[in-house]
């Protein structure tokens, strides 16, 4: 047993260690208690709903979110009305009963609609590079959710540089600097700024505050089910500790002869 | 096998009688995990053979849906894996019970190679069931690979031209070689096709070496933690009910710890760099396979020459199968051996910190530390373990393990 545990230990410590190596020069990343943390999490979904909006009025501009589907946000206590409100807003690139192609109002079950019709002019109205897609992008960077909150709270104007920092990221007055973006040097300006984006109600809208809420919706669209996960995950968890439970007892009563 | 264990079985039910006197499963099932004479003094270290063989299990089950649901196309294959993630019902379960699977399965794996390290159960007359295991380990090595790969992520399309890019190190024909095994002159569509049919296709072929795995487990049966033979009936127990209840608690123990990862923490284990579409123009920062890979992946690294670094590679697996006469001492379990005992550990250790390095870019200490290493691995094998088996002296062997059994317990 004591075995088990020293191999145990040695096991835990290799993961521990294992992981890849962190950012040189980035400054250790904002955190902040997000409610979607540890196995109780759940999303608040007053500020996702905010945090929807703060997509669709700016990011949505730039950035696809193609795994998305309108009727997904119904997940987020909106009615099915307004979510079919919300999808006639747009105009989808579809082809008629006779064949020909059509822009038609969005209905609930279409995706998001793409800011960009392709890749490429994605890549040509953005300096050479798609912006990336939103859809798991808290799932695809180091530092998940806090990352995200970091750099969309990151940015340093030009004239508040040091002159070693413009030196080491090697930008220009026209170029913008993120203190978290790997490297500093991002292709996109700040998006968001103190009261950019207007909410219905009195919830603040100070760029930290609007940051929050696009971070809670972007967490909650990349992993749509950590509700659905952490209570089943509870149940699994707690079930099967009882019949470890029932089976440690078994086994002690089987060998009972044999110690 | 069937005089070995005992009489043969009569059954009261004439339908079993009847489908047993023509094809006698049940006589099987009845010799070989039920009356089948087992070593009464395993430690819990034993229950790692049917924890793998659960994961295993659990893999295919799991995996043949997932099947189901996804498209082996480089235009389609990532959005189908988060298709799975939200339109199919319980795609998330699926899906992360088979992501950390992989994980989980290696984990046990590797525990079950350990034991038979220290407890010297790849010796005679075990020499073949250990091959069949390290065969194992590689089928079990090439599925990973292949299945990474699917997701269709920038880690999924990087490692697979690293790792496919490895054949080229071979003289002459090296090149020849991967534009065969992509299926163009690039990790493309078509690499995409022929992976997940053979991602399909290895998992059973490891469940009939896992078949011949246990045929040959059961001709001379288990070792056991003092590694001497069973010596009659008052050194054994019938595999059932005593091994298969004190399995049973092992896997709910060790499922314990995988749900805990399925639920909790699925992404832990994995790079997030792999959420990120494949995209061929845009490498990612750092290349690093799965952590089940990695110490391997640091021995690739740490020789200086292509080529060089893909025999260590492979060698480091190969040194395995001849391991059986590498090790010339005639004691078995390392609870007798004093010295040789510590050398296991500082082997463990060794492969741990090849694992770390692994993990890390191959520059400043990381470099001269995986050479050390990688260095050491192989000497382990081919001149400690031949050298230490002529010159250490064992501890005295226990006369019987109900002896050494009984005796503790008094």
């Amino acid at each position: 047993m004591r075995k088990l545990i020293v191999a145990g230990a040695l096991l835990a410590s290799a993961f521990a260690l294992g992981g890849p190596a962190a950012a040189q020069d980035e400054p250790p990343l904002m955190t902040r208690d997000w409610g979607f943390l540890g196995p109780f999490g759940t999303y608040d979904r007053a500020a996702a709903q905010r945090g929807f909006q703060v997509y669709k009025e700016v990011c949505s501009a730039c950035h696809s979110m193609n795994m998305m589907a309108y009727r997904n946000l119904e997940e987020l206590g909106l009615t099915e009305n307004q979510v079919k409100g919300i999808a006639a807003e747009v105009q989808i690139p579809d082809i008629s009963d006779d064949g020909s192609p059509i822009d038609r109002p969005g209905r609930p079950s279409d995706h998001f609609k793409k800011p960009f019709p392709n890749e490429l002019a994605a890549a040509a109205a953005n300096g050479g590079k798609a912006p990336p897609d939103l859809s798991v992008i808290v799932k695809a960077r180091p530092g998940g959710a806090n990352y995200v909150y970091s750099l969309l709270q990151g940015y340093v104007p030009f004239d508040k540089l040091t002159p070693e920092e413009i030196k080491t990221a090697m930008v220009t007055k026209d170029d913008n600097y993120n203190k978290y973006f790997p490297g500093h040097r991002i292709a996109m300006p700040p998006p968001l700024t103190d009261g950019k984006v207007q909410f219905i109600g009195d919830a603040k809208n100070d760029l930290q505050s609007q940051v929050s809420d696009v971070v809670e919706f972007l967490a909650w669209a990349s992993e749509p089910h950590l509700e659905a996960r952490n209570r089943t995950g509870i149940r699994v968890v707690l079930f099967l500790l009882v019949f470890a439970g029932f089976m440690y007892a078994l086994k002690r009563a089987v060998w009972a002869d044999k110690h | 096998m069937a005089s070995q264990h005992g009489a043969q079985p009569v059954f009261n039910n004439k339908v079993i009688a009847w489908i047993d006197h023509r094809l006698p499963i049940f006589s099987y099932i009845e010799k070989e995990y039920h009356t089948f004479p087992t070593p009464r003094n395993f430690n819990y270290f034993w229950n790692f053979g049917a924890i793998a063989t659960v994961m295993l299990l659990l893999m295919i089950a799991t995996g043949v849906v997932l099947a189901m649901n996804y498209q082996p196309n480089s235009e389609l294959a990532f959005a189908s894996v988060e298709r799975i993630m939200r339109d199919v019902p319980s795609g998330w379960l699926l899906r992360y019970m088979h992501m950390t699977g992989a994980s989980f399965f290696f984990a046990a794996v590797y525990v079950h190679i350990f034991r038979g390290l220290y407890y010297g159960s790849y010796k005679a007359p075990r020499e073949l069931l250990w091959i069949l295991g390290v065969v194992i380990l590689l089928l079990m090595m090439a599925t990973a690979f292949l299945g990474y790969v699917l997701p269709w992520g920038q880690m999924s399309f990087w490692g697979a031209t690293v790792i496919t890019n490895l054949f080229s190190a071979i003289p002459v024909v090296g090149d020849s070689i991967v534009t065969w095994l992509w299926g163009g002159f690039a990790v493309d569509n078509p690499t995409l096709n022929r992976f997940f049919a053979l991602h399909y296709l290895l998992p059973f072929i490891i469940v009939g070496v896992v078949a011949l795995h246990v045929v040959a487990l059961h001709v001379h049966g288990s070792n056991n933690p003092l590694g001497i033979d069973p010596k009659g009936p008052q050194d054994t127990v019938p595999f059932h009910p005593y091994y298969t209840m004190k399995d049973g608690f092992g896997v709910v123990c060790f499922l314990i710890v995988y749900a805990i990862f399925v639920f909790f923490l699925p992404n832990a284990l994995g790079e997030p760099v792999n959420y990120v579409p494949a995209n061929p123009m845009v490498t990612p920062n750092e290349i690093v396979p799965e952590w089940y890979l990695l110490p391997f992946y640091a021995i690739l690294r740490a020789v200086p020459d292509k080529l060089g670094g893909v025999i260590c590679m492979f060698g480091a697996i190969a040194v395995l199968f001849v391991l059986p006469w590498l090790d010339t001492s005639r004691v078995r379990s390392c609870t007798f051996r004093p010295v040789y005992k510590w050398f296991v550990f500082l082997l463990v250790a060794d492969v741990l910190i090849l694992g770390v390095c692994g993990a890390h870019p191959p520059e400043g200490w990381y470099v001269p530390i995986s050479r050390i290493c990688a260095i050491y691995y192989f000497f382990h094998f081919l001149v400690l373990l031949p050298i230490l088996g002529k010159i250490e002296r064992p501890l005295p062997l226990p006369p019987s393990i109900a002896d050494a059994v009984l005796s503790k317990k008094a």
